[in-house]
């Protein structure tokens, strides 16, 4: 008895341990944030402002170029979260369910692209977007991440759990194969689909070493290259720059706290239904 | 109307395994055709052929004449119902039974006419608005039923749809899809492998081994004239019993094995006549097997004697094992009459119903 308590205390300490380490250095930007900048190195560190200030967001929102930047990342990322949920579980599906020719060498291509690392595409295909005059734009910066490779191999592994009674009835329902996959399997992948979503938006909203790269003027940034924007070589804003990531990391924050069951489902491969 | 023909269907897969070498069937309409046999003969392959979801290495497919061997399932006027049942799970029951008319442009009021029949047919209709994760098995097996019903199609097709059921539930479907058949009125092909269920439902019974057709039969002409030592053994339960040896001649014909002796009777004397000195399988049904001292001894061979192994009252019959050297035997007996074990006992065959096969080929001699 006395042990499993012990046990418990301990994992229970643990837990919190490792809670601390992941949410102190968020609490601490918060906390950073909401000073006034010449407070933020003053000794002893204060974990809480001495004095309260909503300053930092105002001046974020006001003099910085935040709501064209804001609607850059909105707009790169809805794009690329809604290509890659249809290319890839369209993808998956072909992979998963549909016989042509190619199809093992084809995908094993596409897993053998997973092995390159991604730095080193970077100058191929900045070079590639540059032939087609696409530098400095949203073509630019959307269209390398309209689909990803990962999200292809989730969606296929998810679709071929997937009975095959259940297309073979549609076959016979008179279903075509598109529909097959619009009406069938769309429908009971829930689950892979909003796991797909979730990384994708991550993945995207995030983003910072592709978008630095393509773009050249401070209108076509996204929110992280703007913000990083912030740090020169002399100086930098603290109270500035943390509350313009902790206005980043809202939305990623709310989409997780909303969509968590499926995230959690996600990762867990989602493979249990009747 | 809907007859359906398999001409010199063949399956080969990859170039290389044969599933099916040469099927020669005809269900004509109205009929309710079993496919029957052990696992791997081939009979769920066909079933799929005839469904469009298998293509066709050779021959011909006809439905009604018509050669459909490449129209796709949709095309062909089929309804198939699963063996998992295979309901589309985000679906509710009465869409599931409406999707294929939906698909086939139905107008609402005939799509709900038809459904609300078909959910009345099968006892679903407080069901309609639930999803299948929240019924049984069996409620799911007939939603199944009721998306095949609501089409209308010229052929039904079921694929082993009872052996997710429990056997309690399996005897009261099977009675079900009996009925349904006799109230629709329609072409039915139906796989299983349990030859109980093939007995009972089929009004032609197709047996198949390894890809090939055994016999195509009404179920007591299977039971009573099996074309083969396969059918007779795969047909009634308990099996059929047999017994290796030779006819002989001497001053009249003797069928002689390692235990059982008995002179052939007068009446079969002719038939028997032209296997003697081949080597022979010997079949007879648990219930052909009688107590010598009992029975009227007009229809019997000359008694054998046996020791009884096991006895298993039932109730109405008694079953009688027993061994001989090589193999164990069954007999059926219903007169009521208490067997001990290790009891010796003398028994005849019925005369009439001795079946003698070819040892090697296994086709039906006499």
């Amino acid at each position: 008895m006395k042990q499993i308590k012990i046990q418990k205390i301990l994992f229970w300490l643990l837990l919190l341990v490792m809670t601390f380490i992941y949410i102190g250095p968020f609490l601490f930007s918060l906390s950073i944030s909401l000073n006034a900048e010449q407070d933020v190195f003053s000794w002893p560190i204060r974990l809480l402002p001495e004095k309260w200030t909503m300053n930092n967001y105002k001046e974020v929102w006001e003099g910085l170029p935040f709501g064209t930047w804001l609607k850059n990342s909105a707009l790169i990322t809805a794009v690329q979260t809604i290509c890659n949920v249809f290319f890839a579980s369209l993808a998956g599906f072909a992979f998963a369910r549909l016989d042509f020719p190619g199809k093992n060498i084809i995908f094993s291509i596409f897993m053998a692209s997973l092995m390159i690392p991604g730095i080193i595409l970077l100058v191929p295909k900045f070079i590639l977007l540059n032939e087609f005059s696409l530098i400095n734009t949203y073509g630019g910066l959307i269209l390398p991440g309209l689909v990803s490779v990962v999200n292809i191999f989730l969606m296929k592994q998810f679709f071929e759990t997937v009975p095959k009674d259940l297309e073979e009835a549609a076959l016979i329902d008179g279903c075509s194969y598109f529909r097959i996959y619009w009406q069938i399997f769309l429908p009971v992948s829930k689950p892979a689909l909003a796991a797909v979503a979730i990384y994708t938006f991550q993945g995207a909203w995030n983003e910072f070493m592709w978008p630095v790269i393509v773009t050249t003027t401070s209108d076509m940034f996204t929110l992280p290259v703007g913000m990083s924007f912030l740090k020169n070589e002399f100086s930098v804003n603290w109270p500035l720059l943390m509350s313009g990531t902790i206005l980043i990391s809202l939305p990623t924050l709310v989409i997780f706290l909303v969509f968590q069951r499926y995230f959690v489902e996600g990762v867990a491969s989602s493979g249990l239904k009747e | 109307m809907a007859r359906v023909e398999l001409k010199h269907i063949k399956k080969v897969y990859d170039n290389k395994v044969t599933a099916i070498a040469d099927a020669n069937v005809v269900v004509e309409d109205k009929e309710f055709a079993v496919l029957v046999g052990p696992s791997g003969c081939g009979k769920s392959t066909m079933l799929r052929m005839i469904a469009g979801l298998e293509e066709i290495s050779g021959g011909d497919m006809l439905i009604d004449g018509q050669r459909v061997n490449e129209l796709s399932p949709k095309d062909r006027d089929i309804a198939m119902v699963f063996q998992n049942y295979a309901l589309y799970p985000h679906m509710t029951v009465f869409d599931n039974m409406a999707f294929g008319l939906k698909l086939r442009k139905f107008p609402k009021e005939e799509i709900k006419k038809r459904v609300e029949e078909a959910a009345e047919i099968l006892g679903l209709k407080e069901f309609l608005h639930r999803r299948p994760k929240a019924m049984s098995g069996g409620q799911r097996q007939r939603v199944a039923i009721g998306r095949a019903i609501v089409r209308q199609p010229k052929v039904f097709l079921f694929d082993e749809p009872l052996s997710n059921l429990d056997a309690k539930l399996r005897v009261q479907m099977r009675m079900e899809i009996k009925q349904l058949h006799r109230k629709l009125n329609v072409t039915m092909i139906y796989v299983t492998h349990d030859q109980i269920e093939a007995m009972t439902m089929g009004t032609k019974i197709v047996v198949l081994k390894d890809g090939d057709v055994q016999q195509v039969d009404k179920p007591m002409t299977l039971y009573n004239d099996p074309a083969n030592q396969f059918v007779g053994s795969f047909i009634g339960s308990p099996s059929m019993n047999f017994l290796s040896g030779r006819i002989e001649k001497t001053d009249r014909l003797y069928f002689r094995s390692r235990d059982v002796n008995f002179s052939v009777p007068e009446n079969i004397q002719s038939k028997v006549a032209p296997l003697v000195d081949k080597t022979i399988t010997l079949g007879f049904r648990p219930e052909s097997i009688y107590d010598h001292d009992y029975e009227d001894k007009a229809q019997l061979t000359e008694k054998v004697t046996i020791t009884i192994d096991v006895t298993e009252p039932i109730g109405a019959e008694t079953f009688i094992y027993y061994q001989t050297n090589d193999q164990e035997f069954c007999m059926r007996s219903s007169s009521g009459l208490i067997y001990e074990n290790g009891q010796a006992l003398n028994i005849g065959f019925d005369v009439a119903r001795l079946y003698f096969f070819d040892s090697e080929s296994g086709q039906r001699l006499v």
